[in-house]
């Protein structure tokens, strides 16, 4: 009897529609200004993830949504409703928070039956549901259980099945995992990620680990200080960050300070390097330069390539599988750059901390940014 | 689609609910504790007639000798009580905090002792020791315990528990690492006795001299058996009121007697704030040191201070199952024949308990729903901060004062409550508000540590939030709700002054009985009734005590891990 928890399956008619509006949204506490201007549309069946620095809004954005704390101004639609000011029991929401605030003095079963009581279902209906609700996350025999005498993970788990029980169209999760150690939250990770595409529920995530942001969501949502920096999905998010900001927050990046030279390089350093930059930046505007550390090219660079750049390895960090070098221009030691060497290439070429070479910063892994004005 | 009917708007949003609950809960508080202050503020500035008089009653009262030496009765006595008590209750404290003293348990248990009398069990006590048939009199050397010397000494075994609990307290919140540097850099103790713990505790101790001032100065009972010819402020508001029906005196009373309580409120705020700062910044628990010496002191001190709280206690208890004090000694149950002794036999004993029963009841239920409204739901703040002032209040206003206020509100003549006077009703509701606020504070700190996202959980799974509060939110408080109804209980039983006003013929109290036998020469079945109500509060209390340990550990499994 999967029926209500199968309800929503991702692919149904209408998937494509937008199932939550987000417009001009803002959140004022007294004189200080928690969300500004928030835009967002995300389709029925959607993970979504806010992901920011602590402080940046993300629990303030995701309780605008579930109405427990209203929003200063702005709209929030669900399913084509206006639900701006709608009471949270009017919208279709399930939550789960970082406490997972489940009620001490009920035992497992009644927690995750705790809103289906109030649905007038019989007793014999409810037990079925909180039984195949438990199966689901993989807590069945656990029935008779007080929170107390769960683990972290399973308390988690438990929070995770209330939330659901009630078949919501949405679910909201709020920094789920943080409360757990790494390796429960490794394997919860997948977990939460195999249900929500089970069930197909919209679902907002908010983390401010960025790790957890790339591996789950299909899209995430980047924030700092109350605004979007950025919308798109990992892939996007990490290959091409909109700003100096989500370029240094999600993943490593070397940012060197350039000027933009010609319509398709910059200077740094005195040298000319070919990189793309956004029609926006004016030739001859002050940038900074970013690149990942693994895009930087050793093996086989001949130093005839246009973006051929001699350095010379001042640190060498073991990190295990690999090895984080730091690499500083020779001549021009304004320029450091941050590489990520694997064991294989150490050993094959023979790198020392001290030892001089050559690398490739390919132009299509160069991304410009305007120069931050602190910069 | 199904989804789309749970989503309908229901006919009553529980916001609007919470609202209205809100609203009533602040209607209530105004009703039993705002209005009748203000009557008595309203009165005090009005001629017998109604007449607004400005502050000619003011004038009359300081141009009266008679009052203005009760005035000074009063603060001469709280003064010589206040600096008594802080030092004693000061090394009492220190002795149950810094020493290595044994049967600690036993010497905090005993000094929490007068808490569970009336205030007048003590001076009843003093009358045996010390009075005319005394067998302690020589002590005196002529001096008559009937007086200042009985009022203060009575008052001082009264106040010391209140101020033991704050100073320990203060002494409790002492960072220890303050202790270890001291030690290390090898300063003497008598050095590190001034200059860390005499400082640690100035707050503490501030803060117990003002509520030990303010208790002394409202307190009716003992300056009514013990006073004699020596008139204080609340013996002196009694006369004005029931004796001579002279309200407007009574209300200027009643205002000064406001004065000091109110200053202790607002220095006890101050210094609240102040011992948070040093608690949170707390990291080491002191460990007191061996120290033989010490220790020995100490224990002697609170072995002769807890032997005057036991008499103080016991020889009441002891004498009420006397013959004849003191010339036979036998033991007799007789003075516990009420019925000859009093028109109502047993009657006030049975209407205390009633009294009693209803405040623990009903005020418990009140003050837990009201702190579950301030602080869980989303009603506007300033809603939310209007019922929390409110329920504040009566912390500043002495059971006296509160108790001359709801005379002049029920008895006013536009007033739709004069029924009231003389009902059981108005007596549980005046003594549920003189007790309030403590209760209030208890529930709201209670509730502080539940997790704040219950109401937001419930609110997902569209429960609303009157079932939480009964499924989760009262289990999990249960024991900080038997906490405010064995406090509401045990104060009910033992208080006068805010009911003395307030009783009629067929609601006559315990308490009050006592005063009037007492009053007609009947000291021994008085200190027979006073028994009746320490053994109750005490077996109460006790109770409670048990329950907890063994029922409720039983019934809340869920606690254990
Ligand atoms: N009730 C509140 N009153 C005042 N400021 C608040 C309140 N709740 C949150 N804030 C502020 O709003 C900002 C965003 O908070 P929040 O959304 O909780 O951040 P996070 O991204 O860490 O979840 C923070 O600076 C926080 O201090
Ligand atoms: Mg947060």
């Amino acid at each position: 009897m999967l029926l209500g928890i199968g309800g929503r399956m991702a692919g149904e008619a209408g998937a494509e529609a937008v199932f939550v509006a987000i417009r001009n949204l803002s959140k004022h506490f007294g004189a200080f200004q928690a969300l500004k201007d928030i835009h967002l549309d995300v389709k029925r069946g959607e993970f979504v993830s806010f992901l920011g620095p602590s402080g940046c809004g993300k629990t303030t954005l995701l309780r605008a949504i579930a109405g427990l704390d209203r929003q200063s101004g702005g709209t929030i639609a669900i399913n084509g409703r206006d639900v701006s000011n709608a009471p949270p029991s009017e919208r279709d929401f399930g939550i789960v928070f970082q406490s997972y605030a489940l009620f001490p003095n009920l035992t497992i079963a009644d927690n995750v039956g705790y809103g289906l009581v109030n649905q007038r279902r019989s007793k014999a209906e409810i037990t079925a549901r909180v039984a195949e609700l438990l199966a689901m996350v993989g807590l069945s025999g656990q029935l008779t259980k007080y929170p107390a005498q769960l683990s972290g993970g399973q308390q988690q788990r438990v929070a995770l099945a209330r939330a659901l029980a009630t078949s919501p169209s949405l679910l909201l999760l709020d920094e789920p995992l943080s409360a757990l150690d790494a390796q429960v939250r490794l394997r919860l990770r997948e977990e939460i990620r195999d249900v929500q595409r089970r069930l197909g529920v919209t679902t907002f995530m908010v983390t401010h680990d960025q790790e957890e942001a790339l591996s789950m969501a299909e899209r995430i949502v980047v924030m700092n200080h109350g605004v979007i920096e950025q919308i798109g999905t990992p892939e996007e998010i990490y290959r091409n960050p909109a700003t100096t900001f989500v370029a240094e927050f999600v993943g490593r990046i070397s940012l060197l300070p350039g000027v933009a030279h010609g319509i398709d390089a910059v200077e740094m350093a005195g040298r000319r390097f070919l990189a793309t930059r956004a029609a926006e930046i004016a030739d001859g505007a002050a940038v900074e330069v970013g690149i990942r550390p693994e895009a930087i090219r050793v093996r086989g660079v001949t130093g005839s390539e246009p973006n051929a750049l001699p350095v010379r390895i001042t640190d060498l960090e073991f990190l295990g599988a690999f090895c984080r070098a730091t690499l500083v221009a020779e001549g021009a030691p304004g320029l450091t750059l941050i590489a990520d060497f694997s064991a294989n290439l150490l050993r094959d070429l023979g790198l020392q901390q001290g030892a001089a070479i050559t690398v490739d910063l390919p132009a299509d892994a160069l991304r410009v940014f305007p120069a931050r004005a602190s910069a | 689609m199904s989804g789309d009917a749970r989503l309908r708007r229901p006919l009553i949003r529980e916001q609007t609910v919470a609202t209205l609950l809100v609203l009533a809960l602040i209607i209530v508080l105004v009703l039993i504790i705002a209005l009748p202050l203000w009557s008595l503020l309203s009165k005090s500035l009005q001629n017998a007639s109604g007449g607004y008089v400005g502050l000619a009653n003011f004038a009359t009262y300081f141009a009266t000798p008679s009052m203005v030496s009760a005035l000074f009765n009063s603060l001469g006595v709280a003064l010589m009580t206040t600096l008594l008590v802080v030092p004693l209750a000061f090394a009492y404290a220190y002795a149950l905090t810094r020493s290595r003293m044994p049967a600690k348990g036993v010497f905090m248990g005993i000094a929490l002792l007068p808490i569970f009398a009336p205030s007048l069990l003590g001076a009843i006590s003093l009358i045996y020791l010390f009075g005319n048939q005394g067998v302690l009199k020589g002590l005196l050397f002529g001096h008559s315990i009937y007086g200042p010397i009985g009022i203060v000494f009575a008052e001082v075994c009264y106040c010391f528990p209140h101020a033991v609990m704050i100073i320990a307290t203060g002494l409790r919140l002492a960072d220890g690492r303050l202790y270890e540097v001291a030690e290390a850099l090898g300063t003497k103790p008598t050095r590190v006795f001034f200059t860390i713990t005499l400082p640690g505790v100035r707050y503490a101790a501030i803060s117990a001299a003002f509520v030990v001032f303010t208790l002394v100065i409202t307190d009716f009972g003992i300056p009514k058996v013990i006073g004699g010819q020596f008139t204080v402020l609340a013996t002196d508001a009694y006369k004005q009121i029931v004796g001579q029906q002279n309200f407007e005196m009574g209300a200027v009373v009643g205002l000064i007697l406001l004065v000091p309580a109110v200053l202790a409120f607002f220095v006890d705020r101050q210094i609240q704030k102040r011992q948070v700062a040093l608690l949170s910044a707390r990291a080491v628990a002191y460990e007191p040191k061996p120290a033989p010496m010490r220790d020995a002191l100490l224990l002697a001190f609170s072995s002769v201070i807890g032997l005057v709280l036991v008499a103080m206690l016991g020889m009441a208890i002891w004498a009420s199952f006397i013959r004849y004090w003191p010339y036979n000694l036998s033991l007799t149950l007789a003075h516990y024949n009420f019925g000859e002794f009093e028109p109502g036999g047993w009657e006030p004993y049975l209407t205390s308990l009633a009294m009693a029963g209803c405040v623990a009841t009903f005020g418990t239920g009140l003050v837990f729903l009201g702190a579950y409204l301030v602080e869980k739901t989303k009603v506007p703040m300033p809603l939310r901060s209007l019922a929390h002032f409110l329920a504040m209040l009566p912390m500043a206003v002495p059971g006296l004062v509160l108790g001359l206020g709801y005379v002049f509100f029920i008895n006013a003549k536009s007033s739709p409550f004069g029924w009231l006077y003389g009902t059981l009703a108005v007596l549980v509701i005046n003594t549920i508000a003189h007790f309030y606020t403590v209760g209030h504070i208890t529930a709201t700190t209670a509730l502080k540590q539940i997790d704040g996202e219950f109401e937001a959980v419930s609110a997902s799974l569209k429960v609303p939030f009157w079932t939480t509060f009964r499924r989760v939110t009262v289990p999990i408080s249960m024991p900080a709700i038997l906490d405010i109804a064995v406090y509401m209980f045990v104060n009910a039983l033992t208080t006068i002054s805010a009911v003395v006003f307030l009783y009629g013929p067929s609601t006559k109290l315990a308490s009050i009985s006592i005063i009037h036998m007492d009053e007609s020469g009947a000291t021994a079945p008085a200190a027979a009734m006073a028994t009746c109500i320490v053994l109750t509060a005490i077996g109460a209390k006790t109770l409670h005590v048990v329950l907890d340990r063994l029922v409720f550990s039983r019934l809340q499994v869920w606690r254990k891990r």
